[in-house]
């Protein structure tokens, strides 16, 4: 029961209360390059997703049982993004090859992927934290859930936002990170939840 | 001459990497909560940016094409490295409040994509009076911002209290939508700038 409860608080927490790009502000670039529509946040979210649970599962068994041991934990920011530029590279290869209708889907946001700031967050963090193998997948996957809720958040606003009349000084990208403030003070409204 | 001129004035305003490139946001909006993280961050990107393009530019000749992204992110990587020992070292109070952004420069955009697009095609030098302009662009954003935010949303400057005590800073400032209001106003500023300065150039 305990284990459940400290399982649902991490998870609750990195959607909602810590949430990755209104709370902690990573990723900001593909959620601002990619929310032109709702199929490309959704496209976007899925392969950030992917990438991030196996990345953490990934660098989380490097660090352990090879940085550790040789004490190198110094070279951990060199090891962890080579492992995703590489594991992302591998992905591609090989949806290319083997899945085809998913590459052409998922293709274009693969290279995108590796530049994208919060996988290396999460698995810097997952060390940081000092969370079990076991609590670091559960965070990553609420961190991927809380950043594919941004990015459709996100979209459904600009979708609506192409029927208005927007201040010509504000025109473009301004009013997107205003829209994005006032959904970040609805997160912020949910920060009691998790304690 | 003019042409180094150029290069160092397009980091700052035609190409500003965050206001009008939109890339590197992630650091830009997390740590300009106080004008003194601002500031540490910006040296310690600077340094990143500067090292990497310099190494890169002079190794540029020798760099085999297929394998350049990795060979980037290692030097990339190597500076960060360096810094963020360094400033765990030097100022540990520092290097609780900038925590993870630290290590993130690595990601930051703006580093690989200058070094892809500008330093391995060009000379040091070039190279040089590139990532200074971009560091100052980068500097002028991160610090401005802090700068706000701290006046409004805690009301003092470099840390010292400026209002008498029964005016209330307004806290959404220095809380994550007062970081994204700000930009978004300042987008908006650079933005007419850069309009009203092309229109000067047309005249």
């Amino acid at each position: 029961m305990e284990f459940l409860k400290e399982i649902f608080t991490v998870l609750i927490n990195s959607i909602f209360a810590q949430n990755f790009v209104f709370i902690r502000f990573l990723a900001l670039c593909s959620f601002v390059g990619m929310t032109t529509s709702m199929e490309n946040s959704i496209g976007m979210g899925g392969a950030v997703s992917f990438v991030t649970v196996m990345a953490s599962v990934i660098s989380y068994a490097l660090y352990y049982f090879i940085l550790v041991p040789l004490h190198l934990e110094y070279l951990q920011t060199i090891t962890f993004i080579l492992t995703i530029a590489v594991f992302v590279q591998l992905v591609e290869l090989y949806l290319k090859k083997a899945v085809p209708t998913l590459y052409r889907a998922m293709g274009i946001y693969l290279p995108l992927i590796a530049t994208n700031c919060m996988i290396l967050a999460v698995t810097l963090l997952n060390i940081t934290e000092q969370y079990s193998l076991m609590m670091a997948i559960v965070f990553s996957i609420g961190a991927s859930i809380g950043y594919t809720l941004a990015l459709i958040l996100l979209a459904g606003i600009r979708i609506k936002m192409r029927y208005i009349t927007i201040p010509k000084f504000l025109q473009g990208y301004p009013i997107i990170f205003i829209a994005a403030s006032f959904i970040a003070i609805a997160f912020l409204g949910l920060q009691g939840i998790a304690r | 001459m003019t042409n180094l001129k150029q290069v160092f004035l397009r980091g700052v305003l035609q190409d500003n990497p965050v206001l009008i490139l939109m890339i590197g946001l992630c650091s830009v909006l997390a740590v300009s909560v106080t004008t003194v993280n601002a500031i540490g961050m910006t040296i310690a990107y600077s340094f990143v940016l500067i090292g990497s393009e310099l190494t890169i530019s002079a190794i540029r000749n020798v760099i085999p094409k297929t394998l350049r992204i990795p060979i980037f992110i290692i030097v990339i990587g190597s500076f960060t490295t360096i810094i963020q020992l360094l400033v765990k070292a030097y100022s540990p109070s520092l290097d609780k409040s900038l925590g993870i952004f630290i290590p993130l420069i690595v990601v930051n955009c703006i580093i690989i994509g200058r070094v892809e697009a500008f330093s391995s095609k060009n000379t040091m030098l070039a190279s040089l009076i590139d990532s200074l302009g971009m560091s100052v662009g980068y500097g002028m954003v991160i610090v401005s911002i802090a700068f706000i935010r701290e006046l409004l949303g805690s009301g003092t400057v470099f840390g010292f209290p400026i209002f008498p005590s029964f005016i209330k800073p307004m806290l959404i400032f220095v809380l994550p939508p007062g970081a994204f209001f700000i930009i978004g106003i300042e987008i908006a500023i650079i933005n007419a700038i850069n309009k009203r300065l092309a229109k000067n150039k047309g005249k």
